[in-house]
């Protein structure tokens, strides 16, 4: 048995013949699933067209109801977390423990306060009777009969929004995880793939939200002063 | 094809902060650029910032200008597939009453 037991690293695992070779494999399969990520967002993303196709109008004043000040302020924050990612994935590139540590950390921040703004907003809608199902609903400036049309609008909003924020909790929880790898000294320049493949992860619900932002609060807000 | 794990590209902090200023511009322009009526182009332009702004995270930040061919093919492919569910579902829906029922 002795014989046959290769010596084996994290970098390179017995499967395969290079450390390129792993890190090539580990990059393809988390853009796989990325791509199913897409398809899964990408429903959604139809069915908001469909929708917004029908009843524009409704759906420029249900939009011109968010805050987009607040909407942009917190773009920048996830677009910032997205950057202190990527120092992070520079700093496992250089083999810096202690940088990937403060980077991932910094992400987490940014990304908590993401979502700390997100819950406020969500709490807002509460409080305006935003919320589809309400039997309080109602949104200013349209008529009674296309109330339900502006209720669309908020379900796709939070079916979205929420569907992005749980990705969002998801990725908190696999930064607290490398956030514990990395303090033990788990990477280094020749292993850094959990927080590669971590920070390909985190740019995609980046790119998610870059789209959902203006899809959700900037349509048509000159009708709407 | 298979060069070593040394050879791995590590682009320069620079680099990201001018990535990082770039996308936060963006992010400002589409915001003042919603209040301006642009007609239905509003919508274009909103979508080819968006667009914009995902390619910049996409090359940079998610490293596609370093990767393998085979990884960019992927993520072509998920591109495409993401477009025909859009434009065929939209075939229907847009084209829906443009001829009528026959025998109605």
């Amino acid at each position: 048995m002795a014989d046959h037991a290769p010596t084996e690293t994290l970098a390179l695992r017995v499967q395969f013949d290079t450390e390129a070779q792993q890190k090539d494999a580990a990059t393809l399969g988390m853009w796989l699933f990325l791509v199913t990520e897409i398809m899964f967002f990408g429903g959604m993303f139809a069915v908001y067209t469909i929708y917004r196709s029908w009843y524009p109008d409704v759906f420029a004043i249900a939009s011109s109801s968010l805050n987009q000040i607040i909407g942009a302020l917190n773009t920048g924050v996830l677009l910032l977390s997205s950057f202190t990612m990527v120092m992070a994935v520079r700093a496992g590139q250089l083999g810096q423990q202690k940088a990937i540590v403060i980077f991932l950390i910094l992400t987490l921040l940014f990304g908590g306060i993401f979502l700390g703004v997100k819950a406020y907003e969500w709490n807002q809608k509460f409080e305006e009777h935003h919320i589809p199902g309400q039997a309080a609903f109602h949104l200013d400036g349209v008529l009674p009969g296309d109330q339900g049309h502006a209720q669309l609008f908020f379900s796709i909003y939070f079916a979205m929004t929420g569907l992005h924020a749980l990705h969002m909790v998801i990725g908190v929880g696999i930064l607290l995880i490398l956030i514990v790898q990395a303090r033990k000294g788990r990477f280094s320049a020749s292993y850094y793939t959990p927080v590669d493949v971590a920070g390909l992860y985190w740019h995609f619900v980046d790119i998610i939200w870059i789209f959902l932002f203006p899809l959700l609060y900037l349509i048509d807000r000159h009708l709407v002063k | 094809m298979s060069h070593p794990p040394e050879q791995t590209h590590i682009d320069s902090v620079g680099t990201y902060v001018k990535i990082l200023l770039a996308l936060l511009v963006a992010t400002a322009v589409t915001t003042a650029v919603s209040r301006v009526d642009l007609g239905a182009f509003s919508t274009v332009v909103a979508l080819g910032i968006a667009c914009v702004k995902m390619l910049l995270v996409a090359l940079f930040f998610m490293h596609l200008r370093h990767s393998t061919k085979l990884t960019r093919l992927v993520v072509l492919g998920g591109l495409l597939w993401l477009a025909i569910l859009l434009l065929l579902t939209m075939t229907d829906f847009a084209t829906r009453g443009i001829l009528g029922v026959p025998g109605k």
